[in-house]
């Protein structure tokens, strides 16, 4: 049996460290290029979200590779993301892919059935053992956000952005070779510490933008334009709403021990969103209420055509960025997008952000003078 | 920024809501050639230019120039430090972005104006980059902040702004002259200048009469505006019952509109003044058209056609304020040689195609990679004080 799984950003290197602790034998699909969206919206129904069609063609280019068997996670409620594994598995058997598909819903489905897959998938193995595995996955979702997070800091504040780029490429690579617990805490302070010396220009009060949408959007760079990147060559200092281990701490841990760990962000979407429309659509409500309360400078919301959840959130957020006066760019990717009209709307909301400062600031002196 | 006196006497530019309606129509009435000959500049632009604007006066005189190359056409304007539009070159890009910027410097040094004092240059547009590497810019700017930069010149205390130009349309709200919200069309172009122009040659009806034509209609059709394809078989099957031309015509403006105003315009609060601008601000049908659905007086500027070649040259003259320095590189660059070249990387399966942009077979700038590995900065020219063609 050799294992594959969809590719999210950098979720590869966790989930490929936890499934090798547990003696599989494991094919990472290559990372994602054109040729894997080309195979993905050749197979995959037209009207279907972005994220479906790149799982598919990291499923084809796996299979190339000798995989047989997908990990998939599955899903409830209103998100289409519920059902894309059954729906792939349908493409790929029509298509004459031998491939087995193991479903993992979240734990609000049935723990047994979850268990029964789990049990199937890790063999002989102990509890303990799959224990253990999953601490050490766990180091290294830490890890990763951490790097990611120093590159979000680190970009505005770099020469070149390339620079930043090399450094996040490098941490990330020791992340993934580090073997125990200990070493990928080295990797992560040497990993932060090397992308951080990137900054070499002091910025006194760059501009703040907090990027708000569906996961999969958010988290890989490929699905986004490479987003952040753009962002931070701009000089704009980017905050992202989710992280995978804050995914992974809020709505696998804590939900499964009904304990919500959203409580701030479902609190703060409660006036325009009080309940949940599937998918991230009440979260990226609630984040762009608490980034405008923290003082950030604009909010980006970034989701893949045909996205319902996002498309309720999308109506929302005007009525948000008039209570707040915070400025809002919703920017809708698929495989239709164009890297040239994605940098111009960066760039003209860069502009409108930046005049909207001096012109707060100028405010401010005018009305100080105006008391005096 | 100068808010007034903007324009020479003569070409019927004078700011105020009232005086820019009739001002824009006697614009467009005039100049038919804007959007008909293509590739020509506009042969009254000398006779304008005999009254106010010799060049030969202005050679003493800073001027800016101002470069937009968009999908369907690119625009040169030449401003002074006063906001006046001293020389203005509508030409359609056909593909050929280089040339058509190199066309349109020669037609301003036909003019007489490569002995003028360029102090600055500034690019905008899908063609910005390029165009900025050619013509040796000193600031490369998106085309919204250009436009919605253009527009306070022209109306100071403008609070929207609708952009329709060849293959995008946006609109840009403006509140107490800062740009605070804009959005462009995403995933569907239908009510671009290019529709209106395929519809206008389908029925066999100069571009530059189709506005016009929708205004002798009584009782517009209502046509299906969702989808380009949907409003074309629409229209057909109008045609084919027997409605008249003029009413369809009218009834396919509103049509877009409307597409404009529930895709682009969805969720905007549209407040006066309202300036439309861009190759399509042109069609009085539309102009008339956006003033029934939205209620208000909709000005269209004159210029609106070159209005982000305008905020180009504004910004240009921001850039260089300060230092007094341009990176401009003359009128020669009419004649200079430039060469692309492109080839398909093979680092990895993205297959990114990297484009090298020379000038007299030296490399000036190479992009297209989705990593950065071939990027080239384009190196830092020498900086020339006062350069001048």
């Amino acid at each position: 049996m050799k294992v594959t799984f969809p590719h999210m950003g950098y979720l590869w290197i966790p989930v490929s460290a936890l499934l090798r602790k547990l003696g599989l034998d494991v094919v990472v699909p290559p990372p994602i290029t054109r040729r894997t969206l080309s195979l993905g919206v050749q197979h995959a129904p037209e009207f279907a979200c972005f994220p479906l069609k790149l799982n598919l063609g990291n499923f084809m280019e796996a299979y190339e590779r000798g995989a047989d068997t997908i990990i998939m996670a599955g899903g409830v409620g209103p998100c289409r993301f519920g059902y894309y594994a059954q729906v792939q598995q349908e493409i790929l058997w029509d298509l004459g892919y031998k491939m087995k598909m193991v479903v993992l819903e979240p734990p609000k489905g049935h723990w047994w059935g979850l268990w029964k897959r789990i049990r199937w998938l890790i063999g002989e193995r102990s509890v303990r053992d799959l224990w253990r595995a999953l601490g050490f996955a766990w180091h290294k979702f830490v890890a990763l956000d951490a790097i990611e997070r120093a590159a979000c800091w680190a970009r505005p504040r770099a020469a070149a952005p390339r620079d930043v780029r090399r450094a996040v490429e490098t941490a990330v690579r020791w992340v993934h070779e580090a073997e125990t617990a200990d070493q990928v805490r080295e990797a992560r302070e040497e990993g932060v510490s090397l992308v951080r010396s990137h900054a070499v220009r002091s910025l006194r009060d760059p501009l703040k933008v907090g990027i708000v949408g569906e996961i999969y959007t958010l988290l890989e760079p490929f699905a986004n334009y490479r987003l952040e990147e753009k962002l931070g060559a701009l000089g704009v200092e980017v905050d992202r709403s989710l992280y995978l281990s804050d995914w992974i701490r809020a709505h696998v841990v804590l939900d499964a021990l009904r304990v919500s760990g959203e409580h701030e962000v479902k609190q703060a979407a409660q006036p325009y969103a009080p309940h949940f429309v599937g998918g991230h659509g009440q979260d990226t409500v609630g984040r762009t209420v608490l980034y405008a309360r923290h003082g950030f400078d604009g909010v980006i919301q970034v989701m893949p055509f045909t996205c319902m959840p996002e498309i309720v959130a999308q109506s929302i957020l005007p009525r948000v960025a008039h209570d707040y006066g915070i400025a809002v760019l919703t920017l809708i990717v698929d495989e239709h997008s164009a890297d040239a009209g994605i940098q111009t709307r960066l760039e003209a909301f860069v502009d409108l952000l930046r005049r909207r400062r001096s012109k707060k600031k100028h405010d401010a002196v005018a009305r100080a003078q105006a008391g005096k | 920024m100068v808010r007034e006196g903007g324009f020479p006497p003569g070409t019927g530019a004078m700011l105020g809501r009232t005086a820019l309606i009739p001002s824009s129509l006697s614009h467009y009435v005039k100049r038919p050639e804007r959007r008909s000959k293509p590739g020509s500049v506009h042969k009254d632009d000398k006779e304008k230019n005999s009254r106010d604007n010799e060049p030969g006066d202005a050679a003493m005189r800073k001027l800016y120039l101002g470069v937009d190359v968009g999908s369907v056409s690119t625009n040169l304007v030449l401003m002074d430090g006063s906001g006046t539009v001293v020389a203005d070159v509508y030409l359609l890009t056909r593909g050929r972005p280089i040339q058509a910027i190199q066309e349109g410097i020669r037609l301003l040094a036909a003019q007489g104006w490569d002995d003028a004092q360029v102090a600055g240059a500034g690019t905008t547009g899908s063609g910005r980059l390029l165009a900025g590497v050619i013509v040796g810019a000193d600031v490369i700017k998106n085309e919204i902040t250009a436009h919605a930069v253009a527009a306070l010149e022209m109306v100071p205390d403008v609070r929207t702004v609708l952009e329709i130009g060849g293959q995008d349309s946006k609109i840009i709200i403006i509140r107490d002259g800062v740009v605070v919200d804009f959005a462009m069309n995403t995933v569907c172009a239908a009510g671009t200048g290019s529709f209106l122009d395929r519809q206008a040659a389908r029925l066999n009806i100069p571009i530059e009469e189709f506005g016009a034509l929708a205004l002798k209609s009584n009782s517009p059709v209502r046509i299906a505006g969702r989808c380009a394809v949907f409003a074309e078989s629409d229209m057909i099957h109008k045609q084919q019952v027997g409605y008249p031309v003029e009413d369809i015509v009218r009834g396919l403006c509103e049509a877009l509109v409307r597409n404009y105003l529930n895709n682009v315009a969805k969720g905007k609060e549209i407040l006066p003044p309202v300036v439309f601008q861009g190759g399509v601000a042109c069609n009085v049908g539309m102009k008339r058209a956006f003033e029934e659905a939205l209620g208000v007086e909709v000005m269209v500027p004159p210029y609106a056609t070159v209005m982000g070649a305008i905020g180009a040259a504004i910004l240009a003259k921001e850039a260089t304020g300060a230092t007094g320095r341009t990176r401009f590189r003359g009128f020669q660059v009419a004649s200079v040689r430039y060469d692309t070249e492109s080839f398909e990387c093979e680092h990895c399966p993205n297959g990114c195609e990297i484009v090298c942009i020379k000038m007299e077979g030296q490399l000036l700038a190479r992009w297209g990679s989705r990593c950065g590995r071939w990027d080239t900065v384009p190196e830092e020219q020498p900086v020339r004080r006062e350069a001048s063609g």
